[in-house]
């Protein structure tokens, strides 16, 4: 402190201009980290010290209370002649291609809708978004009583129509597809929104140019706007991967993983691993393949994105 | 081709707002209906009367009302930690210049990456060691700052023009005056952006506090619902009111400051 103190009266006493640089450098120092210290070491610690620590238990056999045994890269070979993993991945996989193409098509078609200057578009907006404000829990109760075989709503509006009944997510068949609506319901709006952001930063001019020049509507959308939501889109594919790959809540409060481990995700797998069996040298090995996963498909599709000119990072 | 009366667009967007609205609405209803019009067949949409019954029944028989404290306490705690922290932080590495900066905010880029999956279990066993699990400091500690907010409080800084900064400098301003009576009241929109994504990631997280939460009285409300639904499947009014519960401080919210949700969704989508 006394230093903080000296570094401050030096800079108004000409006589002591020597040490006078090394003093303000100190009180730079300790300024800029007084700002930027408390967050930093509040991420730090509660991200790249648990991620590297999470690194070092995925080598070990280790229940969380006996000491842990080290076993080198036993777990991850065990990863890849594990069934419920493998069939834990392909779940994630499937639902991954269900929902990002989807929810980024519907986005897209919705904002392109809500862009138009017509009536009630405020009504529809605030619809459309709600859903992604609640939160996963509440959306997973609410779509076990929609969906509930017996007295839910989408039984009735199929029995109205005179279609079959379903089973819904007590099918083993139909859980996976039945959580990919629910999610689109709740996370269609964010991608409306982004969309819809990107759509008025076009040019009207540019619009306005092409029609001039005889271009029809769709021509205007495939040749003008399209290209234009091209950074959008590569954003949004990420972001809608990654949330993808790490499906769990919806899981927890629908299906638990059922029927007959249908809907086991790899996030569902690794908190069953860790945290209901105690494994956690072998729930940390999953995560780590679930982050290098993560890590391949982002870069891959950001350096697809480049190839194919998209400036979108 | 006969012109409709109204725009086409009304026929795509009309049951696609509909289809996104009702079950919420279905939600709200639930909760005030009785028992006989949820279970009875074909089920009723519009109940035959109102009644507070499956409020009344979620406050006795869970903890609802105090689960639904925790999560105001943990989502504040969340929001004013992330608001000072991040946004200090953010100032630092935008303008101030120090030895370590570089490398520290390299730092902090490199965690955006890491998926929170990844740090359950060391995070847990942290916390064991600390004596964090079973309080609701497990519960808000993750939430007091974030790689997130701060890449976000130093983007905005960076797009301000540093004049302003100066000008108080040369008026006798310290560093913490610039930042304190300067920059943060230009900081509106990246604080309410901030605030908006700390609200809706701490109130809504159910992954953690079911890892780092089980006595049922420190419980947030997202896991006293999801555990409550484990052991209540077939009561649907108490179900749906605890979703009443949950979701319609966000909901109301939502509605009341909708500009700068759609603003921030905006912004952190443009900037991402």
């Amino acid at each position: 402190m006394s230093l903080l103190f000296a570094g401050r009266h030096q800079s108004a006493a000409p006589r002591a201009a020597i040490p006078s640089g090394r003093v303000r450098w100190l009180h730079r120092t300790l300024t800029g980290w007084g700002f930027a210290g408390p967050a930093t070491a509040l991420v730090v610690g509660l991200s790249i010290f648990p991620a590297v620590w999470a690194f070092l238990i995925s080598l070990q056999k280790w229940n969380g209370i006996a000491p842990a045994k080290p076993i080198g890269l036993l777990n991850y070979e065990f990863m890849a002649q594990d069934p419920d993993l493998l069939a834990a991945v392909r779940h994630t996989l499937v639902f991954t291609v269900l929902f990002v193409p989807s929810s980024i098509f519907l986005g897209m078609l919705v904002a392109v809708a809500l862009n138009r200057p017509i009536k009630l578009v405020g009504f529809y907006r605030t619809c459309i978004f709600i859903p992604f404000v609640a939160s996963a829990a509440a959306t997973g109760i609410l779509a076990s009583f929609v969906f509930n075989p017996q007295y839910g709503a989408a039984n009735s509006v199929l029995r109205a129509l005179g279609l079959p009944q379903q089973q819904f997510l007590e099918s083993q068949s139909q859980a996976l597809t039945v959580i990919c609506l629910i999610a689109l319901w709740g996370q269609v709006g964010f991608t409306v929104v982004v969309y819809l952001a990107a759509l008025q930063d076009i040019p009207k001019d540019v619009v306005e140019a092409a029609r001039m020049d005889g271009a029809n509507r769709w021509q205007v959308f495939r040749h003008v706007t399209l290209p234009a939501l091209g950074p959008v889109t590569v954003f949004t594919s990420i972001w809608q991967t990654i949330t993808a790959l790490q499906l769990f809540d919806l899981v927890f409060t629908t299906t638990r993983g059922g029927p007959l481990g249908a809907t086991q995700t790899i996030v569902y797998y690794v908190y069953t691993q860790a945290f209901k069996l105690t494994k956690f040298g072998y729930g940390s090995a999953v995560a780590y393949g679930l982050f290098a996963v993560t890590m391949l498909i982002t870069v891959g599709m950001i350096l697809y994105s480049r190839r194919s000119k998209i400036e979108a990072f | 081709m006969r012109r409709l009366p109204f725009s086409p667009w009304h026929l795509l967007l009309m049951p696609l707002a509909l289809l996104f609205a009702l079950p919420l609405v279905q939600m709200v209803l639930t909760a005030f209906m009785p028992d006989g019009d949820i279970n009875r067949f074909p089920p009723r949409f519009i109940p035959t009367r109102l009644q507070l019954d499956g409020f009344i029944g979620l406050f006795n028989e869970s903890q609802a009302l105090r689960w639904l404290l925790n999560t105001v306490i943990v989502s504040a705690i969340a929001v004013i930690a992330h608001l000072v922290l991040c946004s200090m932080a953010g100032y630092g590495f935008a303008r101030l210049k120090f030895f370590g900066k570089n490398a520290g905010f390299l730092m902090i880029l490199a965690t955006i990456m890491i998926p929170a999956q990844l740090l359950m279990i060391p995070t847990y066993v942290m916390f064991t060691r600390l004596g964090l699990i079973d309080t609701l400091a497990a519960a808000f500690v993750p939430w007091l700052a974030s790689a997130f907010g701060i890449f976000l409080m130093r983007q905005f800084f960076l797009s301000l023009p540093a004049e302003l900064e100066d000008a108080a400098r040369i008026d006798g301003c310290n560093t913490f005056g610039v930042f304190w009576r300067v920059v943060l009241p230009l900081a509106k929109p990246a604080l309410a952006t901030l605030t908006v994504f700390t609200l809706l990631g701490s109130w809504n997280d159910l992954i953690w506090p079911l890892v780092a939460i089980s006595d049922e009285s420190i419980y947030t409300i997202q896991l006293g619902l999801a555990n409550f639904q484990g052991t209540r499947h077939t009561q649907w009014s108490l179900l749906m009111a605890g979703n009443v519960v949950a979701t319609m401080p966000l909901i109301i919210a939502f509605i009341v400051a909708q500009r700068q949700f759609v603003a921030t969704m905006t912004f952190s989508g443009l900037k991402g």
